[in-house]
């Protein structure tokens, strides 16, 4: 083997940090979005490597539903005084108090699709005008041809019939007033990628994504965690389960996997495993989790 | 599977309708297990719909096809897969529309194209265009893939005609690396199997190819250029001086004690340490991203690249650049941009268009110069300030540009440095 090489997880790692560098040398006021899930800790724990001996030069922007884990707060909260950095929550529930966005009723009540306005009213009451998030492009085919330097219009929007075209490693982020950017910088790294990484690399994560014991219901080929904004349905039954996450948002509309993977290194053999296995039998988990995903990204990105 | 010691391979797929490479394409991601059950249903259905006896793969790439109905802008789409070996990111650009940019776009960062030729057809004008735009974007490797072999019954003489054709066409570009395989995609004769109906051919799988291909020598190690991308300083009492300059490392090789100069200043300078998050480093090579610190304080901000005093890349405010026009609006003489290259940016005039490239004859155009969306030309370009640089041919990092239309700021060329 060649001496002078690096193996995949270095080379994702190497051009993830020069997209965040990138991102902080060509504009004014960038940020990281940080739900509390898994990409956005590593794209968090990128821009410290980035940066290193210095802080994060880079605030994060939380968008509190009010639907939280309170481990994921917990996390939040350590985090951001671990790394001396500020924290900008954007509050969904100021929203709806304000009169921005209307509180959805009904048994699937979500506060999700309400984050974009939340969202973007943080954007643009703290003049960011760019946002570095953890979205990747095998996450869904729509996202398999975003650009890492992904353009915003004045509203916020994304233009797909607008995308400027990205050669080499040449991120063009010139924009005009009032626009902005949205910039993956693990746009190239599969989720085994991400768990790859975060088990190498030893990166804390919140407790939920490992096997724990919890109560939950059996919805939607999902189990969803038991709050205090879960209403039971007819016929659903409150469980004990020992399970655990595999992407964490908003509580409720979050559901978990049964599973007894407690450690890093069981949860990378238990994500390899399901890939392999997917094909030969109905992968319902996974199906309730694409849809998961999918509303994610509906708010976030 | 939970290896940590893959090595990345990007690869982008040439090809036009009806060749077979979205067929391609999702036979490689099925064979080695990188689809989820419920795509693989959803295809499987569709399939059965349209009254086939097989599972259509192609159908896996179906929603480029739903998009372009849609009128949305398709250029390129990443696709990823992985096996013990290696992990692949496929740049996958449809074949017609806006054919050269999407093309040049995704071979800008592609170690190896794949090129497919339809066994039926032979070498077609697209083939030669395929081929030019791999050649001029420098990608190192060529595969060459026979596709539907299974219409010409596995012929060992159409697949040798095909080769014969392809090398001597191939002898007027600039790619050294050539294989040649006969598949077919679309019952994996050769994909990931050897086939049964090849017994002829013993050459390896298109994917023990692209498994074992070597692309260890694919950077430059031998010319040392960094770019400076930003400058760190903590400011904190215990990294009081501390003046870092961050950047990826764009070729060569960097150590301390490493004697440098500052381009295009010239200042010059030693290495006193190249650092990481986890600590100071021996050695950087292309492409770590690291920090250099110098043993003087000299005026150094982004977009300056530091390289051994040694080997120094070129400097100069005239650039000759084949370059490919990517807007719907066609480029207006004496027209400004912003230059962008490696991570500086300047302004710039296109001076002069010497020649368009006509890419299915591979002749000159000289007596029409105007440059439309997707026109391939040889250009003089001035800049208002001096930029470092490198031939294209001797660093693909350090001899692309692009231009930024100084209105609208769309990204409107890419160019590649001649000299």
């Amino acid at each position: 083997m060649h001496k002078y090489y690096l193996n995949h997880l270095q080379e994702l790692e190497a051009e993830a940090i020069f997209v965040i560098r990138e991102v902080v040398a060509q504009f004014d006021r960038p940020a990281i979005l940080f739900s509390g899930g898994k990409d956005s800790i590593v794209v968090t724990h990128l821009a410290r490597k980035a940066f290193a001996p210095a802080k994060i030069p880079l605030p994060l922007i939380h968008i509190d539903t009010g639907h939280n884990f309170p481990e994921t707060m917990e996390f939040r909260d350590n985090l951001v005084k671990r790394l001396g950095i500020q924290l900008i929550v954007g509050s969904v529930q100021e929203s709806i108090n304000k009169g921005r966005v209307k509180e959805e009723t009904g048994l699937n009540a979500s506060r999700n699709a309400l984050q974009t306005v939340t969202l973007l009213d943080t954007i643009e009451a703290n003049k960011i005008d760019a946002a570095i998030g953890g979205a990747r492009r095998d996450e869904e085919k729509a996202r398999a041809k975003e650009r890492f330097f992904s353009h915003r219009d004045e509203f916020g929007q994304w233009d797909p019939k607008n995308q400027r075209p990205e050669l080499w490693n040449i991120f063009n982020g010139r924009k005009h007033q009032g626009e902005h950017f949205r910039v993956f910088p693990i746009s190239n790294w599969t989720e085994m990628d991400v768990w790859n990484y975060i088990w190498k690399e030893n990166i804390p994560i919140p407790s939920l994504y490992f096997a724990h014991e919890r109560e939950a219901v059996y919805r939607d080929n999902t189990w969803m965690p038991v709050s205090e904004f879960l209403s039971l349905r007819e016929g659903e039954t409150i469980q004990k389960k020992l399970m655990r996450f595999r992407t964490l948002g908003d509580i409720t509309i979050t559901g978990g996997i049964e599973s007894d993977a407690d450690t890093l290194e069981k949860i990378v053999m238990e994500v390899a495993a399901t890939r392999s296995t997917e094909r030969g039998n109905r992968g319902d988990d996974k199906r309730s989790e694409n849809a998961m995903e999918d509303r994610k990204k509906q708010g976030y990105f | 599977m939970a290896t940590n010691t893959r090595e990345l391979l990007r690869f982008t797929t040439a090809g036009s309708v009806d060749d077979g490479k979205s067929t391609l394409i999702g036979r490689l991601l099925y064979d080695s297990k990188s689809i989820f059950e419920d795509q693989i249903d959803a295809i499987r259905q569709s399939s059965e719909r349209k009254g086939l006896a097989h599972v259509d793969l192609s159908l896996l790439t179906d929603g480029l096809r739903s998009e372009r109905e849609q009128g949305i802008t398709i250029d390129v789409a990443y696709r990823y897969f992985a096996t013990p070996k290696r992990k692949f990111i496929i740049a996958d650009t449809p074949g017609h529309i806006q054919y050269t940019r999407n093309m040049v776009t995704g071979a800008s960062t592609a170690n190896l194209a794949l090129i497919l030729v339809d066994a039926r057809k032979g070498i077609v004008e697209q083939t030669c265009r395929h081929s030019y735009i791999a050649s001029l974007l420098q990608i190192p490797h060529i595969i060459v893939c026979v596709n539907k072999m299974d219409l010409v019954d596995y012929s060992e003489e159409v697949f040798n005609k095909i080769v014969e054709d392809y090398t001597e066409f191939a002898s007027k570009l600039d790619v050294t690396d050539i294989r040649y395989i006969p598949i077919s995609a679309l019952n994996g004769d050769n994909v990931v199997n050897h086939s049964e109906h090849t017994k002829w051919y013993h050459g390896a799988t298109l994917l023990h190819e692209l498994e074992t291909i070597h692309i260890g020598s694919d950077y430059n190690h031998i010319d040392a250029r960094f770019p400076v991308q930003t400058i760190i300083r903590p400011h904190s009492t215990e990294h009081h001086d501390y003046r870092g300059y961050a950047g990826r490392v764009a070729g060569g090789i960097f150590r301390p004690g490493d004697a440098v100069t500052v381009l295009p200043s010239g200042l010059t300078s030693t290495i006193k340490s190249i650092d990481t998050f986890e600590g100071s480093i021996k050695e950087a090579f292309a492409p770590m991203s690291v920090s250099i610190t110098l043993e003087d304080d000299l005026d150094i901000s982004r977009g300056d690249m530091i390289v051994k005093e040694n080997n120094q890349a070129e400097v100069s405010q005239d650039l000759d650049i084949m370059m490919c026009w990517l807007n719907g609006k066609k480029l207006q003489p004496g027209s400004k941009f912003y230059l962008r290259q490696s991570a500086s940016e300047v302004r710039s005039i296109v001076k002069e268009v010497l020649y368009k490239m006509d890419i299915n004859q591979l002749q000159r155009i000289e007596d029409d110069k105007e440059i439309g969306m997707n026109d391939i030309a040889r250009v003089k370009i001035r800049t208002t300030k001096p930029v470092a640089y490198d031939a294209y041919r001797k660093n693909r990092s350090t001899g692309s540009v692009i231009l930024v239309d100084e209105s609208t700021n769309e990204t409107v060329a890419a160019g590649m440095i001649v000299e």
